[in-house]
């Protein structure tokens, strides 16, 4: 497996739980409490700045699994770890149009809900998961573009 | 699976005629990552000209002869 393709895992891995244990924390909330009373700025913080310390987490243990990998099997070296070619770049461009256009469906959909003058609440959790959506439908794009070929 | 694309290959073949040149070491003289040439081998990536021309290079073999296109039915 690239090692591109090994940080795409890290990264959908990693967009997929963040965002999801921030949803199981703050949904719960609604039920007895109104939208403009839920503090969830500081689970979003957390949520953004645990996405990139586990993001940096992931690429660090994958890039010593790989090592030690390649020293145990003897099959692929340390050097693939910063190595990209032109398919890996390639792969990271299709991804990245697409997650560009799910972001951008959220951007209009925050845009939507800001002009009908919604809660600051329902503005910036549809930002926020429209951009974890979109890492995620790119990673997923990435990975299925890496294993099926294009 | 239906392949991506319709450009064939030589490669494995010219790699064993290559002094059984492996999938890594073409990979380092063409500059890609192993998998990139497993992917080309395999039909699941058509490379750019330019990566093509390397792996002909580095097999000593003329273009034509790496990679081949179907005609077009008219």
């Amino acid at each position: 497996m690239p090692f591109e393709e090994k940080m795409t895992w890290v990264s959908v891995v990693v967009g997929l739980l963040v965002p999801l244990t921030y949803v199981a924390v703050v949904l719960p909330q609604l039920s007895d409490t109104a939208a403009a009373e839920i503090a969830y700025q500081p689970a979003l913080v957390i949520s953004v700045v645990a996405s990139i310390v586990l993001t940096i987490a992931g690429a660090i243990a994958m890039a010593i699994a790989t090592a030690v990998g390649a020293e145990i099997t003897g099959t692929g070296s340390v050097d693939d770890i910063d190595r990209k070619d032109e398919r890996d770049v390639q792969i990271g461009r299709r991804g990245d149009v697409v997650s560009y256009y799910v972001a951008s469906v959220g951007a209009v959909a925050a845009l939507i809900i800001t002009m009908l003058e919604y809660e600051h609440f329902w503005i910036a959790n549809t930002l926020y998961l429209s951009f974890a959506l979109a890492g995620v439908v790119g990673g997923i794009v990435k990975l299925r573009a890496y294993r099926r070929g294009f | 699976m239906v392949r991506p694309t319709r450009v064939t290959n030589q490669i494995r073949a010219l790699r064993f005629a290559a002094a059984e040149m492996t999938q890594a070491e073409l990979a380092d003289r063409v500059g890609t990552t192993r998998q990139t040439i497993i992917a080309i081998e395999q039909g699941r990536y058509s490379p750019s000209l330019e990566v093509a021309f390397r792996i002909a290079h580095a097999l000593g073999t003329p273009l034509d002869e790496v990679f081949a296109y179907p005609e077009e039915q008219s």
